[in-house]
C-alpha cells in the first residue's frame, strides 16, 4: 500500500481520507519556535466535493489514493449507465448515476469528457467547458427581435433547459457554458 | 509552481531586497551602538542539534580526519564556546539550515540573527529584542508598547486552563472543544504535542496584534537550552516573540550547567530513537566549554526573513528571499 508522508504534501496530491478518495487543496506547514510541527491541510472529498480541514503531525503518513484523470469520449447511455471510450485504446467503461450526476444533461455523443477514475472506476465525469447542442423545443418568440434582450427557456437535445435570447428558434444550434449553464452564442453545424 | 523559463528570476522584488539590506545595516548599527561584537562561527559542524523536532542536513568532508559534517540549525553551540572563552556579548547574522521545513513562513535555508548578552536574564533580553524589532521596523510599521504575557496566562486566556498542571486528558478536551481537526485521537498524544497544537492553532493567531507579544516562562518539558527555575511547578526561563501572529524569535536564560546539559542531550537522543530518527553526535566541545564555565547570560535567535516580511508588508518569506528553495 503506497503512502505519503507529510513532507510530500502538496496541492493536488490524491489520498485516502476516512475511507474516501480525496485531493489536497492547500497545505500549510506550521511549527512553534521549538517543538512539534504540523501540516494543516484543506482537503476535498472527491466523492461529495466537500472541502474539510485536517491537521497532521509532521512525519505522519497517509494512504495514497489510486486516482487518475483520463480523457474519454461519450458513446451512449442506457437505463443505468453512461458509456465512454478511450479514443486511443478504444477501451470502454461505464459510469453510473453517482459519477455522472447533473452533468448528464451536457453529455452528447462524441463529446470528450474528463473522467476521474478511482481504482479504475469512474468517480466523476466532467463535460467540456462548452458544448454545442440543438434546440428541440422553445417558444417561437417575437419576429424581428435580434437584440438578445429578455430571453426564454429552451430545451436542448440532451434534455438540458437553458435561457436563450428570443430570436433563437427550434432546430438551431447553441453554444452553452456547462459550468454556469448559460447560453453563449448561436452556432453553425 | 513557477514556469521553467522564469525560475532563474528572483522571487523577491529588487525593492524588497533593498529594504532587506537597509534592515540588516540597521541591525548592525543597533549592536555597534550597544558595544555588542559581531562574530562568525562555522556553518559546518562535527556535532549537531539533538532536538527531536530539528532535522539537520548531513554532508561529507573529504580531507584529513574526514567524516560526516552537519550544516548548523543555529549557531548557538559555537557562540557559547566563544562566550565561555571570554568574548563577552556577541551577535551573528548567518544562514542556518533545517531539513523538512518549508512553507509560507519557512524556507529550509534561512537567515538568523542570534545574540547573547552577558549578565542579562530572559526578561532583560526580551525587552532588548522588542527594542530591536521596533527600531528595525520604524520606517514601515508603528508598534504599540510590547505586551508581556506568560505562557500560563496565554493558555488561561485563550484555552481556559493552566498549561503547567493540565494533563493530556484536559488538554485533549480543549483540542476537541476548539474543533481542531487533528488526524489522530488527541487522547493518545503527549501533553507537549497537545500544548504545541493549541499554541499554533488557537493562541498564536491572537498574539502580537499591533504590538509585539513577549511570551515567557515555558513548561519545564519544553526548556530546550533554557535554565529551569525551581518554582512550583518549575518553569523554563524561555521566551518567544510574536508580531501579527507570527513567531519572530526564541530566547533562553541560558543553561550553563554541563551535567544538566549532558542529561538533556541524552534524553533528546533517547526520544529521537522512538520514531527512528538518526542519532546526532552531541556537542562535546560545548559541554567542555560549559564545564570550563559559561558566564550568566541570555541569548535569542530572530528570524530575519520573517522580520523583512513584516517590514515589506508581504505574507510569505518566499517574497523576501531572492531565491527560495524551489529556485535555489
Amino acid at each position: 500500500m503506497a503512502t505519503y508522508s507529510t513532507n510530500e504534501f502538496k496541492a493536488g496530491l490524491k489520498v485516502m481520507l476516512d475511507g474516501d478518495p480525496a485531493a489536497i487543496v492547500e497545505n500549510e506547514f506550521v511549527k512553534p519556535g521549538k517543538g512539534q510541527a504540523f501540516s494543516r491541510v484543506k482537503i476535498r472529498n472527491l466523492k461529495n466535493g466537500r472541502v474539510i480541514e485536517r491537521t497532521f503531525k509532521s512525519g505522519d503518513t497517509i494512504e495514497a489514493a489510486d486516482v487518475v484523470d483520463v480523457e474519454m469520449q461519450f458513446l451512449y447511455s442506457d437505463d443505468q449507465f453512461w458509456h465512454f471510450m478511450n479514443p486511443e485504446s478504444y477501451e470502454q467503461l461505464a459510469a453510473d448515476k453517482n459519477a455522472v450526476g447533473d452533468n448528464a444533461k451536457w453529455l452528447k455523443e462524441q463529446g470528450v469528457c474528463i473522467i476521474t477514475l478511482w481504482n479504475g472506476v469512474p468517480l466523476t465525469v466532467e463535460p467540456p467547458n462548452t458544448v454545442t447542442l440543438k434546440v428541440v423545443e422553445t417558444d417561437p418568440g417575437l419576429k424581428g427581435d435580434t437584440s438578445g434582450g429578455g430571453g426564454k427557456p429552451a430545451t436542448l437535445e440532451t434534455g438540458a433547459v437553458v435561457r436563450v435570447p428570443l430570436f433563437v428558434q427550434t432546430g438551431e444550434l447553441v453554444k452553452v457554458n456547462t459550468r454556469t449553464g448559460e447560453y453563449l452564442a448561436r452556432a453553425k453545424e | 509552481m513557477p514556469e521553467p523559463n522564469t525560475v532563474w528570476r528572483p522571487a523577491a522584488s529588487l525593492e524588497v531586497l533593498k529594504l532587506r539590506a537597509r534592515m540588516i545595516a540597521r541591525i548592525r548599527a543597533f549592536f555597534a551602538e550597544r558595544g555588542v561584537l559581531e562574530v562568525e562561527t562555522p556553518a559546518l559542524s562535527a556535532a549537531a542539534s539533538t532536538d527531536v523536532h530539528l532535522h539537520s542536513f548531513a554532508c561529507r568532508y573529504t580531507g584529513p580526519g574526514d567524516g560526516a559534517l552537519y550544516l548548523h540549525t543555529s549557531p548557538e553551540f559555537p557562540m557559547k564556546r566563544l562566550i565561555a572563552a571570554g568574548a563577552g556579548s556577541i551577535y551573528q547574522i548567518c544562514k542556518v539550515f533545517r531539513d523538512r521545513e518549508a512553507g509560507r513562513l519557512h524556507n529550509p535555508e534561512f537567515t538568523l540573527l542570534e545574540w547573547y548578552r552577558i549578565g542579562f536574564d530572559h526578561h532583560a533580553l526580551m525587552e532588548e529584542a522588542a527594542a530591536l524589532i521596533a527600531d528595525t521596523l520604524a520606517g514601515s510599521r508603528a508598534l504599540g508598547t510590547p505586551e508581556k504575557l506568560s505562557y500560563r496566562e496565554a493558555f488561561e486566556r485563550h484555552c481556559g486552563l493552566d498549561p503547567h498542571t493540565a494533563d493530556s486528558a484536559a488538554l485533549a478536551a480543549v483540542v476537541r472543544a476548539k474543533a481542531i481537526p487533528l488526524s489522530a485521537d488527541p487522547l493518545r498524544e503527549e501533553a507537549d504535542t497537545l500544548r504545541d497544537l493549541l499554541l499554533t492553532h488557537t493562541i498564536e493567531p491572537q498574539l502580537g496584534r499591533g504590538r509585539v507579544t513577549l511570551l515567557y516562562d515555558y513548561p519545564a518539558s519544553q526548556a530546550a537550552l533554557a535554565r529551569i527555575r525551581p518554582c512550583d511547578p518549575p518553569v523554563a526561563e524561555r521566551f518567544e516573540i510574536y508580531l501579527e501572529g507570527i513567531e519572530l524569535a526564541n530566547g533562553f536564560h541560558e543553561l550553563n550547567d554541563a551535567t544538566e546539559q549532558r542529561a538533556r542531550f541524552l534524553r533528546d537522543l533517547a526520544r529521537r530513537s522512538i520514531p527512528g530518527l538518526p542519532a546526532m553526535p552531541m556537542d562535546e566541545r560545548l559541554l567542555a566549554a560549559l564545564t570550563h564555565g559559561l558566564p550568566e547570560c541570555s541569548g535569542v535567535a530572530l528570524g530575519v526573513d520573517r522580520l523583512a516580511m513584516l517590514a515589506a508588508g508581504v505574507t510569505s518569506v518566499q517574497d523576501v528571499i531572492a531565491f527560495p528553495i524551489e529556485r535555489a
